[in-house]
């Protein structure tokens, strides 16, 4: 008797924890004093341990952004590295606060997954990588191939209506971890490899046993804009994430770096003066410090700055991924 | 007192109950709240998705979520139900050689025994798949160490038989056989038991179940024509091919489980007092005689329950296909889950699935228990 009420306080107690989850992650996120971060497992550029056991990547960045954003700290992160089916979840249950793995934004996971994209980090496409020395040039030539690639992913299913579209048939081998599904690929358990052409890129010069003998080929099947997520029903939230990343761009836009934003906190410009908080009161309307975007510049860096530590030495062109005002799709809203 | 153990009773019952509803209806108010989908209309909805390995059920990307669940099902199945016949099999025969009293044969199996259950499944899942995909050539060098059998990093490859009206006639033939060597085998025992005379049950047996088919076959004209696999662009087409995948699966679980059978069997047979060997050979049975009537009807008494859950453990253990990007129910079940975002749904048939499959091996298993248990004795 004793036992059983025992049991039954105890598992009603968990489920009324459980219940009240409704707090603000904004002041959940400082009052615990670090954000947890959902990073991908091991993405070269995009976030990957380097060789000292630091997490490196524009997606790291992100997250590095909004600790400096909320704490004046970039180092206040924790990472969670989650493959592909763990991330919606891990974000969903309040098990990271923010999501920033190479996730493409779909009407689909923006709407019922109760998830929110608050931008996009990285604009991608899908591609096919093979073997050079299968002599393939062209996607329309693969009828029949073995295919490798990572479940639930939008690649999973671009890839069936590529195949579909074309009246062309492949044979799938659906691994879960990067790590695996590249071994497949390598050891030629699969003819082809496709993911984000960015993915192609980055496996390709860091896990390839000789980069060169393997080709991305000229066919881009499928928009992916890639950015980071938060939970649906937390607007204030959303704005912290959503402007970190903006602030980012602006920074930019700005020619504001983390080398000379010391120096501009003089600057008689106006919308500089903003920005680093000099002037009017933006970081209070976000409920943060006012130097939050000086914060960010100074300690992770303008997005440029991110790009060319991260994804330029592996090889990325800055592409559409330059700010508008170069001939790219990086675009801002003004911060005032 | 009676009446307050009853009290205890109902209060525990109602507590659980309440428990349950409430974490229900919690979980439906904070989905909503969420905004996360929930029900399990999606089953219907288009699955977007291809499936390497498609057996026995057609599948292409239009399919639904549901047919592409059941296609996920029917590979659980196949890598199972194989794997435990040739887990029973395996495990049999190094069970019986751990006995032997050839000294290298018994040591033989002992290592095996020791090295195999010693180390996690998944780590051998693994290391078997690297043997196969890194050590084996790409398909257009591939092995052939038989005619029409190919061997590459893309499976084993093998001609099948092209299907012919008359093979409907054999398989009906066989199934006639099989009743009929039934049938015999009841009339024979039966005779014996009145009259003593025996019946050589086993050949008659054989010679039907064997005989009508083949008899069939030479009647249709011997239709054995073979689709063989031919390498076409990319891969092999026509004939079967045996997916590296499904090959690690099955044999990881194959030998893994072996292991522990073997143990069981070995167990089993020592558990049989020397005694009733003297006795079986000095009321002048032979060897044969003395096996399958008066030592295996008690081994299998102490092997059966311990099988069963090696049953249901190889069964559950497929699960770890994932791993290895084999397309089993949990592999499906989560790229589902991630396409739609409805994990609480997608775990629940996976968990409702495997429940089922346990259960209905058990209630099986129980049944064949029993019917080799001594009759009045306590189960």
């Amino acid at each position: 008797m004793k036992v059983g009420h025992a049991i039954a306080a105890g598992a009603v107690a968990a489920l009324f924890s459980g219940a009240l989850h409704a707090q603000s992650t904004l002041d959940a996120v400082k009052s615990k004093g670090y954000l947890q971060c959902g990073v991908n497992t091991g993405l070269a550029g995009f976030s990957a341990p380097d060789s000292r056991g630091a997490w490196k990547g524009i997606d790291v960045d992100a997250c590095r952004a909004v600790a400096a954003a909320v704490f004046g700290d970039a180092t206040k992160v924790r990472f969670t590295p989650l493959t592909a089916q763990q991330r919606f979840t891990a974000l969903q249950s309040g098990e990271v606060d923010v999501l920033a793995r190479n996730t493409t934004w779909t009407i689909t996971r923006d709407t019922s997954l109760g998830l929110n994209f608050v931008g996009v980090n990285y604009y991608d496409g899908q591609g096919f990588m093979v073997p050079k020395k299968l002599k393939v040039t062209s996607a329309r030539q693969l009828n029949g191939a073995t295919i490798c690639v990572q479940p639930g992913t939008t690649t999973e299913l671009n890839l069936a209506d590529y195949f579909r579209a074309n009246g062309m048939s492949f044979k799938p081998v659906v691994i879960e971890k990067l790590e695996e599904v590249t071994n497949a690929y390598f050891s030629g358990r699969c003819d082809v490899f496709t993911t984000d052409v960015s993915g192609l890129v980055s496996t390709r010069s860091s896990r390839a046993p000789n980069p060169a003998d393997h080709v991305i080929l000229p066919e881009v099947i499928s928009k992916e804009p890639l950015g980071p997520v938060v939970r649906h029903g937390d607007d204030r939230w959303f704005d912290v994430v959503k402007w970190t990343l903006f602030a980012m761009l602006e920074g930019e836009e700005l020619g504001l770096t983390s080398k000379n934003i010391e120096q501009n906190l003089a600057s008689t410009n106006p919308s500089i003066q903003r920005f680093v908080g000099a002037s009017g009161d933006i970081g209070k309307m976000l409920a943060l410090d006012n130097r939050w975007a000086y914060n960010i510049v100074k300690q992770v860096g303008n997005y440029g700055e991110s790009f060319e530590a991260n994804l330029t030495p592996l090889g990325f062109d800055r592409g559409i991924n330059n700010l508008w005002t170069k001939g790219g799709l990086m675009y801002a809203p003004p911060i005032r | 007192m009676r009446a307050r153990a009853a009290a205890a009773q109902v209060a525990l019952v109602a507590t659980v109950a309440f428990a349950v509803w409430y974490l229900a209806s919690n979980t439906a108010q904070n989905l909503e709240a969420r905004k996360i989908a929930s029900g399990f209309g999606f089953l219907t909805r288009e699955a977007g998705f291809e499936i390497g390995e498609t057996p026995f059920l057609a599948y292409g990307a239009a399919d639904s979520y549901a047919r592409a669940i059941l296609v996920g099902l029917i590979n659980t199945f196949r890598v199972a139900l194989i794997g435990v016949a040739l887990a029973t099999v395996l495990g049999t025969l190094l069970g019986l050689a751990r006995l032997s009293h050839n000294w290298l044969l018994s040591k033989f199996a002992a290592g095996y025994v020791e090295l195999v259950r010693n180390v996690p499944l998944l780590v051998q899942l693994f290391f078997l798949y690297a043997v196969i995909t890194e050590n084996l050539p790409g398909p257009r060098d591939a092995l052939s160490p038989l005619p029409g059998v190919f061997l590459s990093n893309r499976g084993i490859a093998f001609p099948v038989l092209q299907p012919h009206a008359a093979h409907a006639w054999i398989g009906a033939a066989l199934l006639a056989g099989a009743v009929l060597a039934w049938l015999v085998a009841r009339w024979a025992r039966r005779r014996q038991a009145l009259t003593g005379r025996p019946f050589p049950i086993l050949a008659a047996g054989t010679a039907l179940v064997l005989g009508l088919p083949l008899a069939a076959f030479l009647a249709a004209g011997a239709p054995l024509a073979l689709a063989r696999p031919e390498l076409q662009g990319f891969n092999f087409a026509g004939g079967a091919v045996l997916s590296p995948e499904f090959a690690t699966l099955l044999g990881g679980l194959t030998l893994y489980t072996a292991a522990f059978i073997a143990e069981i069997v070995r167990a089993g047979v020592q558990a049989v007092d020397r005694g009733q060997f003297e006795a079986a050979f000095s009321l002048g049975l032979p060897r044969p005689h003395t096996m399958r009537l008066v030592i295996l009807p008690q081994a299998l008494r102490v092997i059966i329950p311990p099988l069963t859950s090696q049953y249901l453990n190889l069964t559950k253990n497929s699960s770890l296909a994932v791993a290895i990007g084999y397309p089993d129910l949990v592999s499906i079940a989560n790229t589902t889950m991630n396409q739609t975002g409805q994990a609480i749904e997608g775990i629940a048939l996976i968990m409702a699935v495997y429940l089922t499959i346990s259960l209905s091996i058990s209630a099986l298993m129980n049944w064949y228990n029993q019917r080799i248990a001594l009759k009045g004795a306590p189960a």
